[in-house]
């Protein structure tokens, strides 16, 4: 469960404000699978990074797992993240120095500190339902956009997050494996209820969500739920 | 913590040129730094030992105003036998003496029959002479200088072959004593004393007896004590014990001795200062190196990955363990570093010593040096190298985990 109340963000430009969302509310519940579109500028990525934890709004309230995040400090809220949240990114952000396995087992490591045993169990899964389980000791360097992205989701799913957050997460990538992406990602939200928020403006991504927020100039202008 | 090393660790692998150029510029410096200290301490150590070891001793006593006036071999400041007694009691009892010798000492007309040049005579007592200067010895030509005999001199190398004198001529050595009164005795050349670096040049050496006819002294006087030390390192110790004779005054209530360190004795002394102060400045001029260099690349390195800063926070690596990324990233190039310099400075050190280095100090040719590297100033130089490295990486680690995951992501 995910909600924004009257939530404002202001960049301060020097003399001029520059209000880039305004007195926003927005609910999402668990499992939910939806896309917040608009046009490039509208303010999809800081609402994104404002649910994600990641951003503090200006002025309003955001509640995450029922804990008022705007509450929380730096570190605090790294570790809410850590326990409670997913990222997927449109250039995949692997850490290049670590191996497909490793990068997968760094938030199980650096973060959360699982026994390895249990690590090993749930990597070895995860390679296997993102179909990268013969490539485990390459290093991202090595990889296809479409790989990498596999491994970015693998990694992202690991901790068992309830929310997962990907901006524009098939900019990089071609159609067909795009489409493979999208897949991959509504099989793990049926598989385990994990909440997907995108912000995107690709249309294979709006055609799969069950969920279309509209934003235009930081306001919602539509909100829509549509059978897939 | 093993995962952090790895990361790290990997993370300097990365940019393995530039890692390897800050850590090859760590290593240089900590081997300057070593080799410098090994060959100094072994030029000190050497020249200590000559000075101390074969003309001045560890520890000398005097009468209270001797030194003042030195140079010229004053007469009226000899300790007489009340006095002697008095340091004799005390130097017996201590039990950091090794041993002592008595010298009189006095200015000298020296004389071949044809011409005359002055002469700083030192009478001495031949056996206590080499028991407590044991390379005095190998200063004498000709001769065995525990063996001088009474009517015997020691003429020192240049005034030797100065007035042509060889071993087996006659000479004569005329002096005036306190009453103004001249004698003068015929002395049989025994050899010749090389000197030292340092005062010494024009010094002779007769059997303390000698001086006594050559004065016509009726009792035995000293102008000079000279001590051996059971171990130097024990020198302020020793000092401290000889405190009571410091502290003894004559009947105006004025000190009677005084007592001096070879290093206040010898202009050596000051060689020795200058080589520890060399040795100081190139370990500060290590540490900016080791402070600028990695300062330069750990800011690089934050640089370079801002957005792989981003990700990793983003997920929610906590700032602490940022900040324990880097640190580590830093205090492994100061560890690669200096492990790399002291493995280096040690095979160097053992090449020279199975080489030998030569080298000349004053009139002395064909010294070799034999560093030694002490485990001590191994691990200090090793110990400031790390504790730099961590220092220079605190502030670019503190910059990496405060940076903002949403501004950092959006970096390219
Ligand atoms: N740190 C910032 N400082 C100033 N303006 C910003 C900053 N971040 C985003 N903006 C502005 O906010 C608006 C919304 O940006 P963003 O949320 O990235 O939009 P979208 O993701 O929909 O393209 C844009 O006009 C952008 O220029
Ligand atoms: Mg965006």
């Amino acid at each position: 469960m995910l909600k924004n109340e009257h939530v404002t963000k202001v960049y301060k430009m020097g003399e001029v404000d520059l209000t880039v969302i305004k007195d926003l509310s927005l609910s999402i519940d668990d499992g939910e699978f939806v896309a917040i579109v608009g046009p490039s500028g509208s303010g999809k990525s800081t609402v994104l990074n404002i649910l994600g934890c990641l951003d503090k709004p200006t002025e309003g309230k955001v509640t995450v797992e029922d804990v008022d995040v705007t509450q929380l400090n730096r570190t605090e809220l790294a570790h809410f993240r850590g326990e409670h949240i997913g990222f997927i990114f449109q250039s995949f952000n692997l850490i290049p120095v670590l191996s497909v396995y490793e990068n997968i087992e760094y938030p199980l490591i650096m973060i959360q500190n699982l026994p390895e045993a249990e690590r090993h169990e749930r990597i070895m899964q995860l390679l296997e339902d993102v179909d990268m389980l013969d490539q485990k000791d390459k290093f991202p360097d090595q990889l296809s956009g479409g790989q990498r992205q596999r491994v970015a989701i693998a990694r992202a799913l690991v901790t068992k997050p309830k929310i997962v957050f990907a901006d524009e997460p098939t900019a990089n990538l071609d159609t067909k494996t795009s489409q493979q992406i999208i897949e991959l990602m509504r099989s793990i939200q049926q598989e385990f209820n994990t909440t997907f928020i995108f912000a995107t403006h690709d249309e294979k991504i709006v055609t799969a969500v069950d969920r279309i927020i509209t934003l235009v100039d930081g306001v919602i202008t539509d909100d829509k739920r549509v059978a897939s | 913590m093993k995962n952090i090393v790895k990361i790290s660790f990997r993370n300097l692998m990365r940019s393995g040129r530039r890692t390897i150029l800050t850590a090859s510029l760590i290593t240089i410096g900590v081997m300057f730094v070593l080799i410098y200290s090994a060959l100094a301490g072994s030029f000190k150590a050497y020249m200590v030992g000559q000075v101390t070891d074969s003309m001045l001793g560890h520890i000398q006593i005097h009468r209270k105003g001797y030194i003042a006036s030195v140079d010229n071999l004053p007469l009226d400041k000899n300790l007489n036998q009340k006095q002697i007694a008095k340091v004799t009691e005390l130097l017996d009892k201590n039990p950091y003496i090794e041993s002592y010798t008595f010298r009189l000492k006095l200015g000298a007309m020296f004389s071949n029959y044809v011409a005359s040049t002055s002469l700083r005579l030192n009478g001495i007592d031949p056996e206590k002479e080499a028991m407590t200067l044991p390379l005095f010895a190998s200063r004498v030509q000709g001769s065995d200088a525990g063996m001088l005999q009474e009517g015997h001199i020691l003429v020192p190398e240049l005034v030797a072959k100065g007035m042509k004198v060889a071993k087996g001529d006659t000479i004569v050595l005329v002096a005036t004593n306190l009453k103004g009164s001249v004698n003068g005795l015929n002395f049989k050349v025994a050899g010749t004393v090389e000197p030292i670096s340092g005062p010494g040049g024009r010094d002779g050496y007769i059997h303390i007896k000698d001086v006594q006819k050559l004065l016509r002294l009726k009792q035995a006087e000293v102008s000079e004590i000279a001590i051996r030390l059971k171990n130097v390192d024990d020198l302020e110790k020793a000092m401290k014990s000889l405190k009571p004779l410091q502290m003894m005054k004559n009947q105006k209530d004025k000190p009677v001795f005084e007592i001096h360190t070879w290093k206040k004795l010898s202009p050596f002394y000051n060689i020795v200062k200058m080589l520890d102060l060399m040795d100081i400045s190139i370990k500060i001029i290590l540490i900016s190196i080791v402070l600028i260099s990695v300062l330069n690349v750990m800011v690089m390195s934050v640089y370079e990955r801002i957005k792989e800063i981003g990700t990793i926070a983003a997920m929610g690596t906590s700032p602490a363990t940022i900040t324990k990324l880097f640190l580590t990233e830093g205090l492994m190039l100061g560890i690669f570093g200096t492990l790399l310099g002291s493995l280096l400075s040690y095979l160097i050190v053992i090449v020279i010593n199975s080489v030998g280095i030569a080298f000349s100090f004053g009139r002395q040719d064909d010294l070799v040096l034999n560093p030694v590297l002490h485990l001590n100033e191994m691990l200090i130089v090793s110990a400031i190298v790390i504790l730099i490295s961590l220092i220079a990486s605190i502030s670019p680690a503190i910059k990496a985990a405060n940076l903002d995951p949403v501004d950092a992501l959006r970096q390219n």
